[in-house]
């Protein structure tokens, strides 16, 4: 549905993108997962055609987005980061609105949007401006796709988004990938990687896996720890001292660690368990590699 | 219809701004009404301290004639040059004029006098035109002078005497020079500025990006951003014309649909203007400061205040170069002196070479960036 090969993007010296490949089925979450700064939001412009890549090319729905970026425009849907309606029309209105610069009604694609845009239709007289962040995120998602996309483009839906809010929307995602529609969503969160069907980690412009999150897991290749003490900052300083601790660091109330010989030690007062991996945990060792890499 | 849903999208962003209706109302008002009186040249009620040293029948005849000739208002009479400069320092009076001692005698005895006119020059009009008024009325009093004295039979004084006719607006209202320029001014800040900002404005928030991914091509969104001032413009120069006629009785000596056929052809090339502006800036802010910036100099330098044959040459050559002076010149020529579009030809040439030479600039520096 998407598929992408050696995409570089440059602003000034700065690398954003860095020989990005990746592709995607049909009707499926496709999750890029990074922190701030990965080249996530670039990446998303290109795909969107927004942007023009430096080199490499990118197929949309078996179009390229750069000779056929106008067809791209009519069967894409794109949620940017940041809240991007009128904020001085009505619900109503921006809704009514996108659906006819797509020359589509409401009506004809009700079907696809009724899930999402009946919790918001009780506030459809009131200004897009006025709404809360999670009802300004249903509105776009309901714009984004009035228009019946084949493909969806999410970039950080779930930003600045309430967790009972978050745990919706992924619902509303289950729901619209039952419809055929390939979603592609970034997110800066790890615990929703777990929600896609295949992930692509990113840093700093570079793809280090892409894999589906259990497999991801499953490659982990050392034994996990969680120790946890009185004092976790003292523990923490302890155990980076020590010559058989390979990393270490903080996850919640516990302190992850990986032992160069995979079997951790015994230390007084200290508790300490083995562990599955979460993404976030993969992520760091894969974060580690590529450090090591360059 | 796209541009239908787009235009009518706008109009209801224009109507729901809590500011922007009631400048379009407000402004166009302002600059009829209430402008035109502010906006004066003209010189009068210059204050003169008068310093007469001599006290005699010809120097009281002398204020009396300067005091009835409606230019200038006597405000002291001193006795002497300190005195005077005082009043000059507290704002009080404009021009001095000392009558020195021994006026009279020297005038019934050798035929010949002098007076001291001083000005305070801090306005220079009102101090250069002042001192001219001044001295036209002491020249006219010295002929009555000699005229009365040599009253030789049989021999006609050789005078010249000029008698001004003031074409096309017979009585030197500024009003009526004024007025149909105020109309320009109006329209380069509504069918210039505002699109122009509007567009900045959804590139800030970010609605730029939304229509980006539509099938809306960049021409439809930037015709649809346009028109709707277009409208505007026109409903609100339609309004300044009753204005003009009502108010101040000043109606078009020529057609108004020549006004109409080139405030179209302004208003095409200005909102170029601010395409281009547009498309350069960021934000609001830079686009509007870079506005101000060339809308400024380009009404000092488009003859509305000071006549564009006033200016240096150089200056003269940037005029060539500033859309607002030829649709001041059209504005003044159609309403003061009845043009009709064949008279306005180079005009017509210059307004049309703008609209086309800023409109593909909008175009060719549009990129596909957002």
């Amino acid at each position: 549905m998407v598929t992408v090969q050696n995409i570089t993007k440059q602003y000034g010296k700065t690398e954003a993108l860095k020989n990005v490949s990746f592709s995607t089925g049909v009707g499926e979450i496709f999750g890029i997962i990074g922190p701030d700064g990965a080249g996530k939001t670039t990446l998303f412009r290109i795909l969107t055609t927004l942007l023009l890549p430096d080199s490499g090319t990118a197929i949309v729905n078996g179009l390229d987005v750069v000779k056929d970026y106008k067809q791209i425009r009519n069967n894409v849907g794109y949620m940017p980061g940041r809240f991007s309606l009128y904020q001085d029309l009505t619900v109503e209105e921006n809704l009514n609105f996108f659906a006819a610069v797509f020359n589509t009604t409401v009506k004809e694609n009700y079907y696809l949007i009724k899930g999402i845009y009946k919790q918001i239709e009780p506030f459809k007289k009131r200004k897009a401006g006025a709404l809360s962040g999670g009802m300004k995120q249903k509105l776009a998602l309901s714009c984004a796709l009035v228009h019946k996309p084949e493909v969806l483009f999410l970039d950080e839906p779930t930003t600045g988004v309430d967790p009972v809010s978050r745990k919706e929307f992924w619902e509303m995602l289950k729901d619209l990938k039952k419809q055929g529609i390939t979603i592609l969503v970034s997110t800066p969160y790890m615990d929703e990687a777990a929600l896609c069907d295949h992930i692509a980690l990113i840093q700093l412009g570079r793809i280090m896996s892409i894999n589906t999150p259990q497999q991801i897991v499953a490659e982990y290749r050392n034994k996990l720890y969680a120790t946890k003490s009185e004092s976790n900052y003292r523990l923490l300083k302890q155990l980076k001292l020590r010559s058989d601790v390979a990393s270490c660091y903080i996850s919640g109330e516990y302190l992850h660690v990986v032992f160069k010989n995979n079997t951790a030690p015994f230390i007084e007062n200290v508790e300490i368990h083995n562990i599955q991996p979460t993404i976030e945990d993969c992520f760091i060792q894969l974060m580690g590699v590529n450090n090591v890499d360059r | 219809m796209v541009l239908k849903y787009l235009i009518e999208k706008e109009f209801k962003q224009i109507r729901r701004n809590s500011f922007l209706p009631r400048l379009i109302l407000i402004f166009p008002c302002l600059i009829m009404l209430v402008a035109p009186w502010i906006v004066n040249l003209e010189v009068k009620d210059i204050g003169l301290n008068v310093i007469d040293h001599d006290h005699s029948t010809y120097s009281g005849k002398l204020i009396q004639k300067i005091g009835s000739s409606g230019y200038f208002r006597i405000t002291d009479l001193s006795g002497s040059y300190a005195e005077a400069m005082q009043s000059i320092q507290s704002n009080e009076s404009d021009i001095i004029l000392e009558i020195k001692l021994g006026f009279e005698s020297d005038l019934l005895k050798e035929g010949s006098t002098q007076v001291l006119i001083a000005a305070n020059a801090v306005n220079g009009t009102k101090g250069g035109l002042g001192s001219n008024y001044l001295a036209q009325i002491i020249n006219e009093y010295s002929t009555e002078i000699r005229e009365n004295f040599q009253p030789l039979p049989n021999t006609a004084i050789p005078v010249i005497d000029v008698v001004p006719q003031n074409r096309f607006n017979p009585h030197l209202d500024y009003k009526v020079f004024i007025v149909p320029a105020q109309m320009v001014l109006l329209l380069t800040i509504l069918c210039g500025f505002l699109p122009a900002l509007n567009i900045v404005g959804e590139k800030e928030t970010g609605t730029i990006e939304q229509i980006n991914v539509t099938p809306v091509v960049k021409f439809t969104f930037i015709i649809a951003k346009l028109i709707p001032y277009w409208i505007i413009g026109f409903v609100v120069l339609s309004l300044c014309f009753v204005i003009a006629a009502l108010v101040y009785g000043i109606v078009p000596t020529g057609s108004l649909l020549t006004v109409y056929l080139f405030a179209g052809l302004f208003v095409l090339s200005y909102s170029g203007i601010g395409l281009v502006v547009s498309n350069y800036s960021g934000t609001m802010q830079q686009a509007m400061f870079v506005m101000f910036f060339f809308t400024i100099i380009l009404i000092l330098m488009s003859g509305m205040f000071t006549p564009v044959n006033n200016m240096p040459q150089w200056a003269q050559i940037v005029t060539i170069f500033n859309p607002l002076k030829y649709f001041i010149q059209v504005m003044h020529l159609v309403y003061l002196k009845g043009s009709g579009v064949w008279a306005l030809c180079s005009q017509f040439i210059a307004l049309l070479g703008f609209a086309v030479f800023f409109n593909t600039w909008a175009i060719l520096s549009y990129r596909k960036k957002a």
